[in-house]
């Protein structure tokens, strides 16, 4: 386990989330560990609000789920993007794209 | 869309909530598995792997209660679960659940009843197509004009109407109306309903829709017309006719005229006229049909028509009015009454139209109880204040007995935002519940207000139906009054300091003093309310009291009022006189009757006649004539009403046509008129409108009386005997005064009054009953406000006696170390004592300022004294603070009787 894990930005935990959904519908195991792969180890995903975040989106109609047998034979709840959940990607992608270059652009500026 | 899935959701986790905890614990435990796998995996032995596991997860349960406050159902359950604990509290405490929701139930429930009767006259707009767009043509205050005055809206003559019917543009439409009794007895006694004149442009103005059979047009109002056809109201035509279809073509009599019924109206329309209801109406057209000679269709000095039009898709009202001003010269000049004097005439030609916002209808209940209405609620808003007040004090008190509940709760981790929630929550439970049943009161109490200013002669009738507003307000007083009362003692009892309290365990908690004076504060403010509205129940007391003791001139008692209605004999003038004069003779012999009169216009009964008075034998008068009011009388009139004579004697038999003209005048026309010279060498002519009388000569003074109300300034009037004037009318209104029973005398007359004239028209009524009947107003007035009153003195006490007894009850040490310490019995009293009379002292100091302000605003209101009246002001004053102090020296005697030794060892 890395020790310079970071906590992850406010707000940025949902995008995460659709993000990992965008390929294929996966259970809350399974998302924690893809944030963190695909982060190479720098997020490490707090179960505790992962969970509240699954509730909350699936509410928003963001996300919606099923039960289906994980690889170990028990019954899972696997998660997938609704139709609302992809546009909310799509534009919280764009948007996150159009700030981290402007912040990019001040920093450079700066230095 | 989002929303549904997640009301859905929601309700699916509501409902099936054991479903919904098993698979949150699912997935988590599944979460749980796969991570102690993957540990054990990189090595961990399994008891490690699951422990790091868990710890990584953070604590189950707050795992998943985060998970459940991120759902809204959530909330819902809480609220729910808040709102059980309340009720299981108020169980527990079923004294004060009690009192809580009766005072709220009665403050609630008389605050809607009176909102909801401005709700029905005031704020809600008629039942008709587009009612903003109905405007009321109206006469501005430029002018004035003379004739005969009758219905409740005389604004014009039928001359008058013709003009603006044909001269208007900014209606599409306009029509005349005028409210009438009917008379639908086909004989014998009169049978009267509430009958309307209506032009035949109304029922297609309004839009209104038949039920049944047609409704009134402009083909039936046509000048002349014989048998024009009835339109009956849904109510009236349910009620007589039993809603049967077979009415239609039936045959409704009128003052003895046959009208065809030909339809029905909706069953939501009343008229124009908000606080009254018709039964039914029929064209102008056949106004000379039914009222015979005296119709005021033909003449240009009968004033009894109003009105209304639909203005043109773009117009407003001010241009409507500005081009009814414009046009108002060339109207009066072409309606001119011919029977006008030089000083008529000019004043009839400077009045000027306008028209004014008719989308809430015609009313002159609106205009006569707007104010007293809004007055009323202000008084049931101060009562609900106090009422809120006790409620504040009530739970301040709980709050600090609940003082280490809260603190103990805080500690282990509620947060002070949920303990103020679940502390409102109760409060919530208490004004849901007396709303609601303040919501039941309201329903009553407004038709027993309605009921109560409703006559026989004049019945009133208000759409009490439960609208939005109603609802709205009812539901704004709950919110409101559980936020006065229920959120000062929320957040006091949530500001405690967890450790604090918890220090202090064992110890009673010590209020600070801060707490208490809150406590002080509400008492005060309650004193001071109660204070205010004590004083506007003693002067709508004083004034009730001051109008029904009131001397109007005449002993008001005894007499029986009996108008026997010959039109239908077509008798001559002196027919008319002689039949008039026979029936009165024959009233004079029977048996129990003391004395009897006829009159034209009985007094204080809303009618009057005026005409100028021309002083001396000749010449025309320097400016505006004097004028008086007058009534033709037979002799007896004065002896029947008890009315004295000053100078000079009653008229007799020979005041008669041809004989030297006579007049009595009362004390004011005297003293007004005959500048300091014997009254009875006066004379003077009297001028209606063009023509001028001979001389009067004045043979009697008599003392004032009240002419059309108790309220008036006394005013000249002038007697003339009845069989003197050229004019008699075709009816006799007897005044008869008897000491038997008024029933039988009125049994008597009938059988007199049916064997003389089988077909006459015969109406009863009790002249001191009429005359109770115009207080009404005032009577309502002193009774809500004597109700309201009382309400609140008792609540304020009750307050105040809390209050006192919770501070003798936080001071047992101090008292008994006091005690003690030699203080006898009447010092602990005077030492209780002197802390009411204080908090009394400044509540009633600031009350007295309150009321000053407040009873100004009802002076038009009062009659024979100043909003300001020092007497009412002592006896109120002097009455709460008895009252009050009486409720204090309970807990003091109590505090008195206290076991020294006892006090000090509980503390």
């Amino acid at each position: 386990m890395p020790n310079d894990s970071s906590t992850l930005v406010q707000g940025t935990l949902d995008m995460l989330i659709l993000k990992t959904l965008d390929l294929q519908p996966l259970h809350g195991w399974g998302i924690a560990q893809r944030i963190q792969q695909m982060s190479r180890g720098v997020f490490e995903v707090n179960p505790g609000s992962l969970f509240p975040a699954f509730r909350r989106m699936e509410r928003s109609g963001l996300l919606e789920f099923e039960w289906r047998t994980s690889e170990n034979n028990r019954r899972a709840k696997y998660y997938s993007l609704t139709k609302a959940g992809r546009q909310k990607l799509r534009s919280e992608t764009r948007e996150w794209e159009r700030q981290a270059t402007a912040i990019a652009r001040i920093l450079q500026t700066v230095s | 869309m989002g929303i549904w899935k997640s009301l859905s959701a929601g309700l699916r986790g509501l409902f099936f909530k054991q479903q919904a905890e098993h698979e949150l614990d699912d997935e988590l435990r599944d979460y749980l598995d796969q991570a102690t796998t993957e540990k054990v995996r990189s090595g961990m032995s399994r008891e490690e792997a699951r422990r790091a596991a868990r710890l990584e997860l953070g604590g189950m349960e707050l795992v998943k209660e985060n998970v459940r406050a991120a759902s809204w159902e959530t909330r819902l359950e809480t609220l729910w679960a808040d709102l059980r604990f309340g009720a299981r509290l108020l169980r527990f405490n079923p004294m004060f659940a009690c009192a809580a929701i009766l005072s709220l139930a009665l403050g609630i429930g008389a605050n809607t009843a009176i909102f909801q009767l401005l709700d029905a006259v005031r704020l809600r707009t008629l039942p008709v197509k587009n009612p903003q767009e109905m405007a009321r043509i109206k006469l501005d205050r430029r002018g004035s004009r003379s004739g005969n005055f009758s219905t409740r809206y005389p604004d014009f003559t039928y001359a008058l109407w013709e003009q603006i019917r044909d001269k208007q543009q900014g209606f599409s439409r306009v029509f005349a109306w005028a409210p009438n009794q009917f008379n639908v007895s086909p004989a014998g006694e009169v049978h009267n309903v509430q009958g309307l004149w209506v032009s035949g442009e109304f029922f297609e103005t309004l839009g209104v829709e038949p039920a049944l059979g047609r409704l009134l047009n402009t083909a039936d109002d046509q000048p002349g017309c014989a048998a024009a056809g009835a339109v009956l109201s849904y109510s009236y035509w349910q009620q007589e006719y039993g809603g049967r279809i077979d009415a239609i073509g039936q045959k409704l009599t009128i003052s003895r005229h046959p009208f065809p019924v030909i339809g029905v109206t909706e069953p939501d329309f009343h008229g124009v006229e908000v606080g009254r209801y018709f039964d039914v109406a029929v064209p102008l057209c056949a106004e000379p049909v039914v009222n015979g000679e005296d119709s005021h269709l033909k003449s240009h000095v009968g004033w009894w028509l109003s009105v209304l039009g639909r203005l043109k898709p773009g117009w407003t009202v001010e241009r409507a009015a500005a081009q009814l001003d414009a046009i108002s010269p060339s109207l009066f000049e072409a309606t001119l009454p011919p029977e006008y004097n030089p000083e008529n005439v000019k004043h009839y030609l400077a009045i000027r139209l306008t028209a004014k916002p008719a989308d809430l209808g015609v009313s002159d209940l609106r205009e006569n109880y707007e104010q007293p209405l809004w007055l009323l609620l202000a008084l049931a808003g101060l009562v609900l204040l106090i009422a809120s007040a006790n409620l504040a004090n009530l739970l301040l008190a709980r709050a600090s007995a609940r003082g280490k509940e809260m603190g103990m709760r805080m500690a282990v981790g509620a947060s002070r935002g949920r303990l103020v929630r679940q502390l409102l929550a109760e409060s919530l439970l208490l004004s849901a519940l007396g709303a609601s049943l303040g919501a039941l009161l309201a329903h009553n109490l407004s038709q027993v207000l309605v009921a109560s200013l409703s006559t026989q002669n004049d019945p009133l009738f208000v759409d009490l139906g439960t609208d939005w507003r109603v609802l709205g307000f009812t539901t704004g007083l709950a919110v409101l009054t559980c936020i006065l009362f229920g959120l000062a003692p929320a957040l006091r009892a949530t500001s405690v300091s967890p450790s604090l309290v918890l220090r202090e365990s064992g110890r009673g908690t010590t209020a600070g003093p801060t707490r208490f004076s809150l406590r002080r504060i509400l008492v005060v403010a309650q004193m001071a309310l109660s204070l205010t509205l004590l004083v506007g129940a003693l002067l709508f007391a004083r004034t009730l009291n001051n109008l029904a003791t009131l001397d109007p001139g005449f002993r008001k008692d005894g007499i029986l009022v009996s108008d026997i209605d010959f039109t239908g004999r077509h008798l001559s003038r002196d027919s008319r006189l002689a039949f008039s004069e026979e029936l009165l003779r024959r009233v004079r012999a029977i048996p129990g009757v003391d004395a009897a009169a006829t009159a034209t216009i009985v007094p204080l009964s809303g009618d009057g006649i005026g005409h100028d008075i021309l002083l001396g034998d000749t010449g025309e008068p320097q400016g505006e004539a004097p004028s008086a009011a007058f009534n033709y009388v037979s002799p007896g009139f004065f002896d029947t009403m008890q009315t004295r004579f000053l100078a000079g004697h009653d008229f007799d038999e020979h005041n008669r046509l041809g004989a030297p003209n006579v007049a009595v005048v009362n004390e004011t026309f005297v003293n007004k008129y005959c500048q300091g010279k014997n009254a009875l060498e006066l004379r003077f002519r009297i001028r209606r409108m063009n023509k001028t009388s001979a001389p009067y000569q004045i043979i009697g003074v008599v003392k004032d009386t009240k002419y059309i109300q108790l309220r008036e300034e006394s005013a000249p009037v002038v007697y003339v005997a009845r069989a003197q004037n050229d004019d008699v009318s075709s009816d006799a209104q007897i005044l008869i005064r008897s000491r038997a029973p008024l029933a039988g005398i009125l049994a008597a007359v009938k059988n007199m009054a049916n064997q003389a004239d089988p077909d006459a028209d015969i109406t009863f009524y009790n002249l001191h009953k009429m005359i109770d009947d115009g207080i009404l107003r005032d009577r309502l007035m002193a009774r809500l406000s004597g109700f309201f009153g009382l309400l609140a003195v008792l609540l304020a006490v009750i307050g105040l006696y809390g209050v006192i007894s919770y501070m003798v009850a936080r001071r047992r040490n101090e008292i008994g170390i006091r005690m003690s310490l030699g203080a006898n019995r009447r010092s602990i009293v005077a030492l209780v004592l002197h802390e009411a009379a204080l908090l009394l002292c400044v509540g009633l100091g600031i009350g007295v300022v309150l009321a000053l302000a407040v009873s100004r605003t009802a002076a038009s209101m009062l009659f024979g004294l100043k909003p300001n009246d020092a007497l009412t002001f002592i006896l109120a004053t002097a009455s709460l603070a008895v009252v009050a102090l009486a409720a204090s020296y309970v807990p003091a005697s109590r505090a008195s009787r206290l076991d020294p030794m006892d006090a000090l060892r509980n503390e």
